[in-house]
């Protein structure tokens, strides 16, 4: 027995092994990817990003080459330091603490040495770098900006962080990619695709040569060009008119659904995010919390549309039946309904029929149409209803699907949001009145109140609004292409224009009347409110006008808003004529008007009520808030009260 | 008779499969090598150069080895041991510390690993007092004075530290089974390691509650009279106290390091880029050799220079991922069958002396072997010993030689005894 163990535990430890041979060899293939993954690195080849052009073909955003040095510490070999530190034009402690931090971050791995050199920096350093044995040039490409405009249009570019590495495969950590604007929306087709090599490495990073002779490797596909519909001159000069004022101006060629200006203001050069100073920028941007100019309020903003809404009123009064062109009623400076309860009106007063209720912007006549739309049904809920999905037709109340990536959906009441708000039921038509003034529980954001003019130019039916106008070598989606019909008949939408062509020659914006063109236009003044310590406030109104010109063949529809500009016809109005302008005309005639704008400055009234202005913006956030605040201080309250006797 | 050449009587499957698997190594070595554009000639600063010129005085050493007369080895085993355990006490004064162990002579740009002659010394010396007529090892003096012979060289390595080397010796004691030491020796070290292993994977009171249906199991079955329920209620105390030992020395005595490398294996906590890091990689450069491999100098893991230590404890990765599952099983083989023969070999020897030796030359194979190539492909912690004849390094090399080559002049001589 004794001479046989040693023998036998011999064999059957050979056995052991071969079987675990056998087993990571032959039946195991995990490692056999892994070693595929460990000792091939991947290197990719990036693509210059696509050319943005405007709608005219002007080029808005190219890009700049940017030549970093990079260093790779461990490969250092002995170097003239001098002669290094005199080309780069840096000091020698410089160049130490520069390796230094290089070294920590990784010996082995490229680190950027210097960053964005100039072109002749480059061009002398390239010259010699062969004799800088563990230096080398990477080449990138950053925006370029051509015009100092249209920041929130673009986006800018970023670098690729964990989240989105995780999320989507392609992007690898430190790769860069469009944030916001078109930059997000067409990433795919503007950063083109990354070419790959295959490089065989040793583990220490150390190239070794290509893996199978480059059979993996596939070549970068350049980024595609885009056109925007926008045009740069009245984007720029939308800009430029809404400068101290915050806001935004949304402009739409009606027959096409093109946007034609997305301006948000405040806002920022976007060169200011390229390069060294992004990050730091960045944070700046994203931290002031007062103007927020990263906030797109030509898409994001919610605000109660006020009389520009009255439109709706009228166009679903009409489809409703409940009133004609010759329908009229009276004001007395406002109605009453209900039980005693009264709607100012600063129209004049007296009997008013469409067509001067539209141009007056009567409160009582849409007040009263409104009431007549939802009393059509004995029910007024399924009134309420039949009126939201009127609206719902022109693309309120829900995301419109344009190519950007943000938005906000408003908000159209319907039954629904009253049976919540009215729990106990018995909330008639009149509770809702509010809605026919575009206040009560009705929210627009600028660009659904734009899309409300071009249907009113289109008379009745839209395009979906988009910015993208050509995308090289291909179409753009077929959704920006297909025509959406409301539900209001065609003829219905001729006495509104009239009545809105009215604003212009007797109506409320009569003053701003443009020699030579027709505009049809709507002011609108959307009371505000904050909450001041629990109280509410009323604040300087938000200023509010839409538009669209001309008459005949309207080339343009446009929705101005300035928060807290005051009445519709103060400040939005003269900016949206100067708009219609420099859009149809190519020129401003307008000076004198040109030069008030200009110089209406806002921020005094926005630093007064910095902090009822930040309230007044998120009123209806606040509202939730504080129900939810006064919930859990009952709350509290019942704990507190219960502690005591424990 | 006896003046009959050497050669005649030589094993010569026996320096077959050594020279076979000296040639094998040192290819290895040479693709190990061939990395980081290398130019294919021969350059002495690599280690491929350094191992050939190793191999060349190898063969010096071999003549040697075979010319000096095989009642020498006998005749002054006590004086190679007194040496050995000289050397090795002597690197606590003048030792040099590689890589945190203090286990080299430096001689010029030369290094000398003692231990790895000290096993032929202990083998040695471990056949002269067993071969002793007097000695029994059924009497307990006796079996305490061969266990001191192991412990020795073991006293001394193990603070160096080099705890691969100390456990080669501890398997010295498979000789003493051999040779009549009580097999209880080896049952409470065969029932220990698999306490120890169950100990780490699973809770100590779960391996105690395993280890009483055992002995409970056992105590029922025994139909014979002497159902001794005190001698099981002590084996399980003792078992109990070996298994909360093993627990509080494995939580509170080891370093993280130790715990690391046995986590690793049991599976417990896998983190790749640390220290699991050289098992995993050769385990996928092993794996990912296939059937056949990659072919001589095509391994990419190899080439990439993946495997710490590739051209010597890992030689075998090279082995693995350019000659594939059927390289690697002759290798196997090969290393099996050497053994297998020492062995046979032993068994058939004159002299207890020289069958001691011989099983001793088998027993030091063997460690070295199995667990050399175990660590490697991931079924034994991480333990770094030489593997015979193939890995890189003058002092392991010629120590295995040695060790071989003696038993191989002895075995010639066998005609010789009587």
């Amino acid at each position: 027995m004794r001479k046989l163990l040693l023998p036998g535990i011999v064999i059957v430890a050979g056995i052991l092994i071969i079987a675990r041979l056998f087993f990571l060899q032959i039946i195991d293939d995990t490692f056999k990817l892994k070693s595929e993954n460990i000792s091939i690195k991947i290197k990719y080849d990036y693509p210059e990003r696509g050319y943005i052009y405007d709608r005219n073909g002007e080029l808005m955003v190219a890009n700049q080459p940017s030549y970093d040095i990079m260093v790779v510490p461990r490969e250092i070999k002995k170097i003239d330091t001098v002669e290094f530190c005199t080309l780069l034009n840096i000091t020698k402690e410089d160049f130490v603490k520069k390796i230094e931090k290089a070294v920590v971050y990784s010996p082995m791995l490229p680190s950027v040495f210097l960053g964005q050199l100039n072109k002749l920096e480059y061009a002398a350093f390239q010259e010699k770098e062969r004799k800088f044995e563990g230096f080398y040039i990477q080449k990138r490409s950053l925006r370029d900006y051509q015009l100092n405009a249209g920041a929130n249009v673009f986006g800018f570019i970023t670098q690729a962080n964990e989240a989105i590495v995780a999320k989507n495969p392609y992007y690898k950590s430190g790769d860069l990619l469009g944030k916001q604007g078109v930059e997000e929306t067409y990433e795919v087709e503007l950063r083109g695709t990354k070419g790959v090599k295959h490089i065989q490495r040793n583990r220490f990073n150390q190239e070794i040569g290509p893996y199978k002779e480059g059979k993996y490797d596939t070549i970068a596909l350049q980024g595609k060009d885009i056109t925007l519909t926008i045009d740069a001159e009245l984007q720029k000069y939308g800009e430029a008119l809404m400068k101290n004022k915050r806001g935004g101006i949304i402009a739409i060629e009606p027959s096409t659904g093109e946007i034609l200006c997305l301006v948000t203001a405040p806002s920022y050069d976007p060169a200011i995010l390229v390069g060294r100073q992004r990050s730091r920028n960045y944070t700046k941007l994203y931290n002031d919390s007062l103007a927020k100019p990263l906030y797109d309020r030509s898409l994001l903003a919610e605000y109660p549309p006020g009389s520009p809404f009255k439109i709706l009123t009228a166009l679903a009064g009409l489809q409703s039946q409940v009133i004609d062109t010759s329908s009229s009623f009276v004001c007395n400076r406002g109605f009453s309904y209900g039980r005693g309860r009264f709607m100012g009106c600063h129209c004049g007063g007296g009997v008013r029929k469409l067509h001067m209720g539209i141009a007056k912007s009567c409160n009582a006549y849409f007040g009263n149409t409104y009431l007549r739309t939802i009393n059509k049904y004995t029910n007024t809920a399924e009134g309420v209803d039949a009126w939201s999905a009127h609206l719902k037709s022109f693309g309120m109340g829900q995301f419109m699907g344009y190519d950007l990536p943000t938005g906000r959906r408003g908000k159209i009441p319907t039954s629904e949001t009253y049976k919540k708000m009215y729990p106990n039921g018995g909330w008639r038509a009149t509770a809702t009145v509010s809605n026919s003034i575009g206040q009560g529980e009705v929210l627009m954001t600028p660009i659904q109140l734009a899309n409300m003019m071009a249907i009113v130019a289109n008379e009745g039916y839209y395009y979906t609004p988009h910015i993208i106008k050509k995308i090289k070598g291909q179409n753009i989606d077929v959704k920006f292409r297909t025509k959406h019909v409301t539900t209001i008949d065609k003829k219905y939408f001729k006495p509104v224009i009239e009545g809105l062509a009215e604003v212009f020659k007797t109506g409320t914006a009569y003053f701003l009347k443009v020699d030579g063109m027709e505009i049809c236009g709507k002011t609108g003044t959307a009371d505000n409110f904050a909450r001041v310590n629990g109280k509410q406030v009323m604040l300087k109104p938000h200023s509010v006008f839409v538009a669209f010109a001309p008459k005949k063949n309207p080339k343009i529809a446009i929705a101005v808003l300035v928060e807290n500009g005051g009445y519709g016809s103060t400040v939005a109005g003269p900016i949206t004529t100067l708009m219609l302008e420099k859009y149809i005309n190519k020129k401003v005639l307008m000076k004198d008007r040109e030069k008030r704008v200009l110089e209406t400055s806002l921020q005094g009234e926005y630093n007064r009520f910095s902090k009822k202005y930040l309230d007044s913006m998120y009123r209806v956030k606040v509202r939730k808030d504080s129900i939810l605040r006064v919930i859990n201080a009952k709350k509290l309250d019942s704990i507190k009260k219960i502690k005591p006797t424990t | 008779m006896k003046n009959q050449s050497v050669s005649s009587n030589i094993d010569w499957i026996t320096v077959a499969i050594y020279t076979v698997l000296v040639v094998i190594g040192w290819m290895n070595i040479y693709s190990a090598d061939m990395t980081t554009n290398s130019e294919y000639y021969l350059d002495f600063n690599q280690n491929y150069g350094k191992q050939l010129i190793f191999i060349c005085l190898n063969v010096v050493l071999i003549i040697v080895i075979l010319t000096i007369d095989s009642k020498f080895y006998e005749k002054f085993s006590s004086v190679i041991f007194g040496a050995s355990l000289v050397l090795l006490l002597g690197l606590f004064v003048f030792g040099k510390t590689i890589a945190g162990q203090r286990c080299w002579y430096a001689i010029g740009s030369m290094t000398l690993q003692p231990s790895e002659f000290a096993k032929a010394a202990t083998a040695l010396a471990l056949a002269k007092y067993l071969s002793d007529s007097q000695v029994n090892l059924k009497n307990i003096k006796h079996q305490i004075l061969a266990l001191l012979i192991i412990a020795l060289p073991i006293l001394l390595i193990l603070p160096q530290p080099d705890p691969g080397s100390a456990l080669i010796f501890i398997m010295f004691i498979l000789v003493l089974n051999r040779e009549g030491l009580p097999s209880w020796y080896l049952w409470t070290g065969f029932i220990a390691a698999i306490l120890f292993v169950m100990t780490l994977v699973i809770k100590p009171q779960y391996v105690i509650l395993i280890a009483f249906i055992g002995i409970a199991l056992h105590y029922l079955k025994s139909r014979r009279i002497n159902r001794n329920i005190i001698a099981s209620t002590i084996v399980l105390v003792l078992m109990s106290g070996f298994v909360f030992s093993v627990d509080y020395v494995f939580e509170n005595v080891f370093k993280q390091h130790h715990r690391d490398r046995f986590n690793i294996l049991l599976g417990k906590d896998v983190d790749m880029d640390g220290i699991g890091y050289n098992t995993n990689q050769s385990e996928i450069a092993i794996g990912s050799g296939g059937w056949i491999g990659k072919g001589f100098l095509e391994g990419t893991q190899t080439k990439g220079n993946f495997v710490p230590e590739q051209h010597t404890d890992y030689i075998f990765t090279t082995v693995g991922e350019e000659w594939g599952f059927v390289g690697s099983l002759v290798l196997v083989l090969l290393f099996v069958g050497l053994i297998l023969r020492v062995l046979y070999l032993a068994e058939n020897q004159k002299t207890k002396f020289s069958r001691v030796y011989g099983y001793g030359v088998a027993a030091v194979l063997f460690t070295h072997f199995f667990v050399n190539i175990s660590m490697v492909v991931g079924i034994f912690p991480t333990i770094g010993v030489p593997l015979p004849f193939m890995s890189y390094g003058g002092s392991s090399l010629w120590g295995f030689t040695i060790l071989l080559f003696i038993f191989i002049k002895m075995d010639a001589n066998k005609v010789n005894e009587w």
